[in-house]
């Protein structure tokens, strides 16, 4: 019955964990296929921009620059984080396909699968500041210090990964499609209460001692500080804590399903 | 414990076995899926994994995948742990369904899966093997069915498996494309590859496989050849009425050499034997039985018998 045997000890595993260029490359060029990401990422936070910052008061001083670029970068963040989120939530989508079992029956290690899908999501939040800052150069009313600008640029990019976890999260919370439904609305109402959409300019107000629990508000302050000159504790204590809990939350949640596969 | 099997094997006379079991169960909560399996797999073998629905056989084949650990007992592929056997191209699995994202495209799905694997054989080759080249471009979701089966297929056969699990594999088929299906995978156990397919079509276990495993409430009920099992469940059902029958004429029914059981239904008694001729003589001869009916057991009957909820389990 048998003529040949095969030698187990001749296969060999992949280096790192299986990470390689092919799977970003066809991630990368998955998501900029999709319409929705497209739209989310490339048209709502721009247009949000245009309806935002150009309203009355735009050339009022903040910080080191003005209220224009102010608006700028809190759209570039809220963009930033739509995107970021819902790259994460595309976990959820591909469990829910079967695809996570798929890859289980692979070498790629889970730990690998989600660094890529963190990478994914910091290039799509890139683009997302990338565009809402061309938006601003195009419609030139926001003004700062150059250094200043690609400080708060940068900074917006590193925070995303609060989001890109929160997504993750969620999706494994609420399965398939309907992440985005909760995700959207959600980011939307953290936007603002996070001091991102509407400043809250009364620090004593009740409303102002909520925001500053909210997952928006401590990545919002922290991207401005460029711009604003300005980085209270509580902000950065915010983002830790919130990054802290995504993060554990989307990890506890993905154990408990790779225990269930 | 794994470089010592892998040593074993280097110096290795005998050729590990492509899978191990031994004493494995798997408990969801309070539901015992598997309920105590030693099987062995040798390599080249083409097994048939039969067994009704919820017989355990998903289970088994999870444990074998490194999906899921076993709550007792030891799973071995290839002489590792399973998902070691996996993270070296060892074992694939083929599902029915799902396991594909539908905005990549064919070529992608597979681009995206050799990449993971420390060798693989060329996307083209594989793509020409399945014969799904002419639609490499298409995106998933716009495959028929039986296309995304074949992407499955080449998806698995890319790191050249020594293990391949099937769940169902020719379901939807027609005739010739069960043959030809057939046909490959036979050449590919010729290599060495190992084939188990799980089914619960009896007729495609018998034709196809050189071994047949039975799993019935998380236990293996039957293991050997085609004609063996059929051996196993062949006989035939003797009908007959005897007035006034009770436990006592049972009794002595079932002294009859060559039966293997006895079912009373009032007057009816419903005898299942090897030997039926010497039933049938005894009943005639020494009992006031008549309207005898001698019926034989269907393969179908055969694997309902085997598989189907025992009234005489004890525990």
């Amino acid at each position: 019955m048998t003529t040949a045997t095969i030698d187990p000890t001749t296969r060999t595993v992949p280096p790192f964990g299986g990470l390689n260029r092919t799977i970003l490359r066809i991630e990368i060029k998955r998501m900029l296929r999709n319409r929705r990401t497209i739209f989310f990422t490339l048209v709502f936070p721009a247009g949000l921009f245009f309806a935002f910052g150009g309203t009355q008061g735009w050339d009022d001083s903040a910080g080191h620059g003005n209220v224009a670029a102010y608006i700028m970068v809190s759209m570039a963040l809220y963009g930033a984080a739509l995107t970021a989120a819902s790259a994460g939530a595309m976990v959820a989508m591909e469990r829910a396909l079967g695809w996570s079992r798929q890859l289980r029956l692979t070498p790629l290690s889970p730990v690998v699968y989600i660094s890529i899908k963190a990478v994914v999501a910091l290039v799509m939040g890139a683009l997302a500041v990338l565009v809402v800052n061309a938006a601003g150069l195009f419609q030139g009313k926001p003004d700062m210090p150059v250094g200043r600008w690609i400080a708060c640029a940068v900074l917006a990019v590193l925070c995303t990964l609060v989001f890109a976890a929160l997504g993750v999260f969620v999706g494994y919370l609420v399965p398939g499609e309907n992440a985005m439904q909760i995700l959207g609305p959600g980011l939307a109402l953290m936007s603002f209460l996070g001091n991102v959409f509407i400043p809250i300019d009364d620090h004593t107000s009740l409303i102002w001692h909520i925001a500053q629990w909210t997952p928006m508000f401590g990545v919002a302050e922290i991207t401005r500080a460029p711009l604003t000159g300005e980085l209270p504790w509580y902000a950065v204590v915010n983002a830790l804590g919130w990054l802290a809990v995504f993060v554990l939350g989307a990890a506890w949640r993905m154990s408990k399903d790779t225990a269930r596969v | 414990m794994t470089q010592t099997q892998l040593s074993q094997i280097a110096t290795g006379h005998t050729p590990v076995p492509a899978v191990s079991l031994s004493g494995v169960t798997k408990a969801f909560g309070a539901v015992h899926a598997v309920r105590g399996i030693d099987l062995e797999l040798q390599q080249g073998e083409i097994v048939a994994f039969l067994g009704p629905n919820g017989a355990g056989k998903t289970t088994t084949i999870d444990m074998m995948l490194g999906l899921s650990r076993p709550t007792t007992g030891e799973v071995a592929v290839l002489g590792m742990e399973p998902r070691q056997a996996i993270a070296r191209g060892l074992v694939s699995a083929v599902m029915q369904t799902g396991g594909l994202i539908k905005d990549l495209s064919v070529r992608e799905t597979v681009e995206y899966t050799a990449s993971l694997f420390a060798d693989t054989k060329p996307v083209d080759e594989v793509l020409e093997n399945a014969g799904i080249t002419a639609i490499a471009d298409r995106k998933v979701a716009k495959c028929s069915g039986g296309e995304q089966q074949r992407l499955r297929f080449a998806m698995a056969l890319l790191p050249d498996p020594a293990l391949l699990l099937l769940d169902e594999p020719t379901t939807g088929m027609d005739v010739e494309g069960r043959r030809t299906f057939w046909s490959a995978i036979r050449r590919d156990a010729e290599q060495g590859r190992t084939v188990l397919f799980a089914t619960h079509y009896l007729e495609e276990a018998d034709q196809y496989a050189d071994r047949i495993v039975l799993i019935s409430q998380g236990l293996i009920v039957a293991d050997g050849t085609g004609s063996e099992i059929r051996a196993l469940t062949s006989g035939r059902t003797v009908r007959a009425t005897i007035p006034d029958a009770d436990g006592a004429t049972a009794e002595s029914l079932a002294a009859i050499d060559g039966v293997d059981g006895v079912e009373l239904r009032g007057d009816t008694v419903l005898l299942h034997a090897r030997d039926s001729d010497a039933v049938a003589r005894y009943l005639l001869t020494e009992t006031d039985a008549r309207d005898l009916e001698i019926t034989s057991k269907g393969l179908e009957d055969a694997f309902l018998s085997l598989t189907g909820p025992s009234d005489t389990e004890g525990n």
